[in-house]
């Protein structure tokens, strides 16, 4: 009964791992809670998205991942 | 060489290894024979700063149905025969091309606005991660001001 949670980009760095498991059901306040505080510093920041089960929030406040749902974690990007 | 076959009018790839831009261009072509004209445009690890290799990470759900919708709103956009969007992933070299973007359309002026509006919203809005090796380790690239200012040319 597991969240899969992703670090991308520079946040793998913060977090030491490039992913991780927490228990389902995950909302904002408890993947905030999960994370290492590094990460979640950065999650407070407006600049950085969160994707649940393929699709980039809007809100990232609304997150309501279930059980075997991948939970993205989505800093800036950088292409081209 | 086996001839590429491109899917029309949009034909959107990440590729995590050596990005032909020769053969891609040529098959571009062949797939556009109504065109009056094509722009493109290839860009490549720069080689300066000290930078050893670049990496370029990103996340199979997002970036490449991103990369379509994008193509998408080109062809909406202008009068396009087609559109090429090809985006490197995985580490490369300075001198290696990343990115190679390709617009057709019957007038010119379409097809450079088609190349820059994609180009413009690959660097910063593309779900996609860069980082380079330096002699001191790597670094990760944030998106500059410079790269919204662009993007939001367009908005």
């Amino acid at each position: 009964m597991a969240v899969r949670v992703l670090f991308l980009g520079p946040l793998r760095d913060l977090a030491g791992v490039p992913q991780a498991e927490y228990p389902a059901p995950l909302d904002w306040e408890t993947l905030l809670a999960a994370v290492p505080p590094a990460v979640a510093e950065q999650l407070r920041e407006p600049p950085v998205h969160v994707a649940c089960a393929g699709m980039v929030l809007a809100d990232k406040a609304d997150l309501a991942a279930r059980d075997d749902d991948e939970v993205a974690l989505l800093p800036p990007v950088s292409g081209g | 060489m086996t001839r590429l076959t491109l899917e029309a009018p949009a034909d959107v790839r990440l590729l995590d290894k050596g990005l032909s831009a020769g053969e891609a261009l040529a098959a571009f072509n062949a797939a556009h024979p109504e065109a009056g004209g094509i722009a493109t445009f290839l860009g490549k690890v720069r080689p300066d700063d000290d930078v050893r290799v670049l990496e370029l990470t990103h996340y199979e759900p997002l970036t490449l149905p991103g990369m379509r919708e994008l193509a998408d709103k080109a062809l909406t956009r202008w009068p396009l025969d087609g559109v090429l969007v090809w985006h490197r992933i995985g580490v490369m070299h300075p001198g290696e091309g990343i990115v190679l973007v390709a617009a057709a359309a019957r007038h010119r002026r379409d097809a450079f606005h088609a190349v820059d509006f994609l180009m413009d919203y690959l660097k910063s809005a593309a779900w996609l991660w860069k980082r380079e090796k330096r002699a001191d380790g790597w670094h990760w690239i944030e998106p500059r001001a410079q790269d919204f200012a662009d993007r939001n040319r367009w908005a």
